[in-house]
C-alpha cells in the first residue's frame, strides 16, 4: 500500500472509530445514537443559517491549524497559538477602533496586517529564545499564552477603554462583516475572512512545497544537524518558522476580532481556538489541504454539537467525549498504521 | 496476543467514555420525567428557554439559579422540559451565544433569556434582526423594544454580608475575593465594604481579584494568603473561583478545629459547600451567603410575559424590597449569632425604608464613607 494512501486513510479511520465509539457510548448511556447524530448533522448543515455558522467557525480553525502545522513542519511545537491569537485579536480591534475616517481599502488591510504582525511578534519571542539560547519553545509558548491573556485584558480595561469590560465595536471600515453573506445565510455571522483563511492555506502550501526557503524550513524540521552541515542557517529558519506560524495565529485572531465579534472583551480564560488548532493540525497531517478538511470537520462538530442537547437530549459532554476520542485515535495513529500494515501483509500472503 | 491487547485498550477507552457520559447525562434524565404529561394544551403554552454563559447550567451559582427559576415556572404552568415547554442551551465559548440564541429563536420559543452580562452584544444584535422575538437579559441593559433587562441590587445583599462579616471577625481583618473587575462585582465590593464600615469601622478589608470566574485553584491560593495574614472572614463574589475559598477554609478547619476561619458564599445558599466533619461532628465554615435570586427574577418575568405583560424595553431592578436579593440564614456555630441576626434585621429595615442607600460603585462608596 502506498504511504500516501495510508496517510489519508489514518485520519479517516480515526474519525470513523471516534464516531463508532460515540455510538456505543450513546447506546450504553441510554440515548438514541441515530437521533443524536441527526441532531448533530441538522445543527451543522440542516439550515442555511447553520452552514453560515459552520463556515464562520471553520475560518479561525483553518488559520490556527495552519499556524500549528507550519511550526510542526520545521520541527517546532507551537502551543502558543492561543496567545498569538489573542494578541492578534487585540491588535486588529485596536486599529479598528482607533481610526474613524480611513477608507475601507486602507483601514481593513491595516487592521488585518496589525493582527498578523502582533501574532508574529508573539511568535518571534519563543523562536528567538529557541534559536539563541535553546530554550524549549513549548515552555516559552505556554507561559506567553498567560502573558498574552492578562496583558490584553489589562490593555482593554485601562488603555483602550476606561475601566469597561469590552471595547467599542470596530469602525465599519475595518469590519469583515458582510451584509451580503448575512442576507443569504439568514443573519449568520459568516464574513469575508473565509477568503483570507483559504488564501493562507494556499500560501502555506506554496511556501513550504515550492520555494527554496520552504525546502530549508522542512529540512530543518527533518534534521537540524544535517541542515546545518548542508550550509543552511538553522537559527534563522527556526525564528522564521515561529514568526510565520505566529502571523497565521494572529490572523486567526483578526477573524474573531473583525468578523465574528467586532470587538474585544476581557477574557476570564482562553478561547480554546488555539488549542483546537493543535488537534486540527494533527488530524490534517500538518499539510495545508489536510488542515482545511480537518478544520471543516471540527467547525461542523463544534456548531452541530450545540444542537444535540436541545434536539435529542444528548448532553454536550458526550459530544466533547466523541471529539476527544477522535483526537485520541489520531494521536495513536501508530496503532492504526500497525493494523493496516498487518492486514495488507496478510493480503500478500 | 497483540490483537487482544488492542481489544482490551479499545474496551477500556469505551468503558471510560461510557462512565463519563453517564455522569454528564444523569441530571437531564431526571428533569425529563417529572412534570411530563400534565401540560394540557401545549400549543397555547407560553414556552421559555435560556442560554447559559460559559459557566454551564450546573455552575452551583448564577446559571443554575436561572435554570431553577425556569423549572419553577414550568412547574407552575404544568409544562415539561423540551421544545414545547422550557429548555436551556449551554455555551462552550463566547462565540456560541449568538448561535444558541438564534437556534432557540428558530425553535419558536416565546421568550428567550440570555444569562449574564457577557450575552449583551449578542442579544443586542439578534434582537435587532429578529424583531418579532422577545428576549430578556440578566445583569445587563439592552435598550430595544423586544428586550427586557433584569438588573439586581447586589450591593444590598453584599451590604448585609458586610454587616455579618464586620460583627463576626475577631482579628478585625476581613477579605473580599472578587471574580473579575466588572460592574456587577464592583457593586458587590462596594456594598460589602460599606456594610463592614457601618458596624465595624476599625476593620481592615483586603480586596483581591482572581481575574477569572472558573479558577478554583486561584481562589484557593488567594484565600490561603489572606487567611495566613490574619484574615478570619472572607466573602467571595467569584462564581466557581470561590469554590477554592471553601476548600481552603475547610482544610484549615480540619487542621486546627479551634481556629476561627469563616467564609461567606454568594448568589445561592452555599451552606452545603462548607461542611467539615471533625471527629464525627459536623462543622460548617460558611457563615451565610449573599443571595442573588436570579431564579425568582427569571420566574417572575416569565409569568409576567405569559400573562401578556412582557416588559419590553424596560429595565426591571430587583432589590431587597422585591425579594430579588437577600441573606441566607446565619450559621449556628457563631457565638454572637443572635447579635448578628438582630443587626442584619435592623439594616434590612433601614435599606427597605430608604434610610440607607447602599453604594453600588466606588464613587458612591466614597461619598458613603464620608457620611
Amino acid at each position: 500500500m502506498s504511504s500516501r494512501f495510508t496517510n489519508i486513510l489514518i485520519p479517516v479511520i480515526a474519525v470513523f472509530l471516534g464516531v463508532l465509539a460515540g455510538t456505543i457510548i450513546m447506546l450504553v448511556s441510554g440515548y438514541n445514537p441515530i437521533a443524536g447524530y441527526s441532531a448533530l448533522w441538522n445543527g451543522a448543515f440542516g439550515d442555511i443559517y447553520y452552514i453560515g455558522e459552520v463556515v464562520r467557525q471553520f475560518t479561525p480553525y483553518i488559520l490556527a491549524g495552519l499556524a500549528v502545522a507550519f511550526a510542526f513542519r520545521t520541527g517546532l511545537f507551537n502551543i502558543g497559538v492561543e496567545g498569538q491569537l489573542i494578541v492578534g485579536w487585540l491588535a486588529a480591534v485596536w486599529v479598528g477602533v482607533s481610526f474613524e475616517e480611513l477608507p475601507k481599502i486602507i483601514h481593513l488591510p491595516l487592521a488585518v496586517l496589525a493582527a498578523a504582525a502582533a501574532g508574529a511578534l508573539w511568535g518571534f519571542i519563543p523562536g528567538f529564545l529557541k534559536a539563541k539560547f535553546r530554550v524549549h519553545e513549548v515552555i516559552v509558548t505556554i507561559m506567553l499564552n498567560y502573558v498574552a491573556l492578562h496583558v490584553t485584558n489589562s490593555i482593554i480595561r485601562n488603555v483602550i477603554t476606561d475601566g469597561k469590560e469590552r471595547t467599542p465595536n470596530v469602525a465599519e471600515s475595518a469590519s469583515l462583516r458582510s451584509p451580503f453573506f448575512e442576507s443569504i445565510t439568514d443573519y449568520s455571522r459568516l464574513h469575508w475572512g473565509i477568503l483570507i483563511a483559504l488564501a493562507c492555506a494556499i500560501i502555506m502550501w506554496f511556501l513550504l512545497e515550492k520555494t527554496t526557503r520552504g525546502f530549508e524550513l522542512r529540512a530543518v524540521g527533518y534534521n537540524q544537524h544535517a541542515s546545518h552541515y548542508a550550509g543552511m542557517n538553522v537559527n534563522t529558519n527556526i525564528i522564521l518558522s515561529m514568526v510565520i506560524s505566529g502571523a497565521f495565529a494572529g490572523l486567526a485572531g483578526a477573524m474573531e476580532a473583525l468578523g465574528t465579534f467586532g470587538f474585544a472583551s476581557i477574557k476570564g480564560g482562553f478561547t480554546g481556538v488555539g488549542f483546537d488548532g493543535i488537534a486540527v493540525a494533527l488530524l490534517g497531517g500538518n499539510t495545508a489541504i489536510g488542515v482545511v478538511l480537518a478544520a471543516l470537520l471540527f467547525g461542523g462538530l463544534k456548531i452541530g454539537a450545540l444542537n444535540m442537547p436541545l434536539e435529542s437530549g444528548v448532553p454536550n459532554e458526550l459530544v466533547d467525549i466523541i471529539i476527544a476520542l477522535i483526537i485520541f485515535f489520531v494521536a495513536s495513529s501508530y496503532i492504526i498504521r500497525w493494523f493496516i500494515e498487518r492486514i495488507s501483509k496478510k493480503g500478500v500472503k | 496476543m497483540k490483537k487482544r491487547k488492542f481489544g482490551l485498550a479499545m474496551s477500556l477507552v469505551l468503558a471510560a467514555g461510557t462512565i463519563l457520559g453517564a455522569c454528564g447525562g444523569g441530571g437531564n434524565e431526571e428533569e425529563q420525567g417529572g412534570t411530563a404529561g400534565e401540560g394540557g394544551n401545549k400549543e397555547d403554552a407560553f414556552t421559555v428557554a435560556m442560554v447559559t454563559d460559559v459557566g454551564g447550567v450546573d455552575d452551583k451559582s448564577f446559571n443554575q439559579s436561572a435554570w431553577e427559576g425556569l423549572k419553577a415556572y414550568g412547574e407552575e404552568k404544568g409544562l415539561s422540559k423540551g421544545k414545547d415547554g422550557f429548555d436551556y442551551m449551554q455555551s462552550q465559548s463566547d462565540a456560541d451565544y449568538a448561535t444558541n440564541l438564534n437556534t432557540l429563536t428558530r425553535q419558536d420559543f416565546d421568550l428567550i433569556f440570555g444569562i449574564g452580562y457577557l450575552m449583551e452584544p449578542a442579544i443586542g444584535e439578534i434582537a435587532g434582526q429578529q424583531t418579532d422575538q422577545n428576549f430578556a437579559i440578566v445583569d445587563a441593559v439592552v435598550e430595544q423594544d423586544n428586550v427586557a433587562s433584569i438588573m439586581f441590587k447586589e450591593q444590598e445583599a453584599a451590604f448585609l454580608a458586610g454587616v455579618t462579616a464586620g460583627l463576626a471577625t475577631e482579628t478585625n481583618k476581613i477579605g473580599f475575593l472578587g471574580g473579575m473587575a466588572i460592574p456587577v462585582i464592583e457593586r458587590f465590593e462596594a456594598g460589602f465594604r460599606a456594610g463592614v464600615e457601618s458596624v465595624n469601622p476599625d476593620a481592615d478589608v483586603q480586596i483581591q481579584y482572581a481575574e477569572a470566574f472558573d479558577k478554583a485553584e486561584a481562589g484557593k491560593a488567594i484565600a490561603s494568603k489572606m487567611y495566613s495574614s490574619g484574615v478570619d472572614v472572607i466573602f467571595h463574589a467569584a462564581g466557581g473561583t470561590g469554590n477554592g475559598l471553601f476548600t481552603e477554609a475547610r482544610d484549615l478547619k480540619k487542621k486546627d478545629p479551634e481556629r476561627k476561619v469563616w467564609a461567606i458564599g454568594v448568589d445561592s445558599d452555599q451552606t452545603a459547600e462548607g461542611v467539615v466533619t471533625i471527629d464525627g461532628t459536623d462543622h460548617n465554615v460558611i457563615i451565610t451567603s449573599a443571595l442573588k435570586r436570579v431564579d425568582n427574577a427569571v420566574k417572575d418575568l416569565s409569568l409576567q410575559a405569559a400573562d401578556g405583560n412582557f416588559p419590553g424595553g424596560e429595565v426591571t431592578t430587583y432589590g431587597l424590597t422585591e425579594d430579588g436579593v437577600g441573606l441566607a440564614p446565619i450559621n449556628e456555630e457563631l457565638e454572637n449569632k443572635a447579635e448578628i441576626e438582630a443587626k442584619v434585621e435592623e439594616y434590612k429595615e433601614k435599606i427597605k425604608n430608604g434610610e440607607i442607600t447602599v453604594p453600588g460603585s466606588y464613587a458612591e462608596l466614597k461619598t458613603f464613607s464620608a457620611q
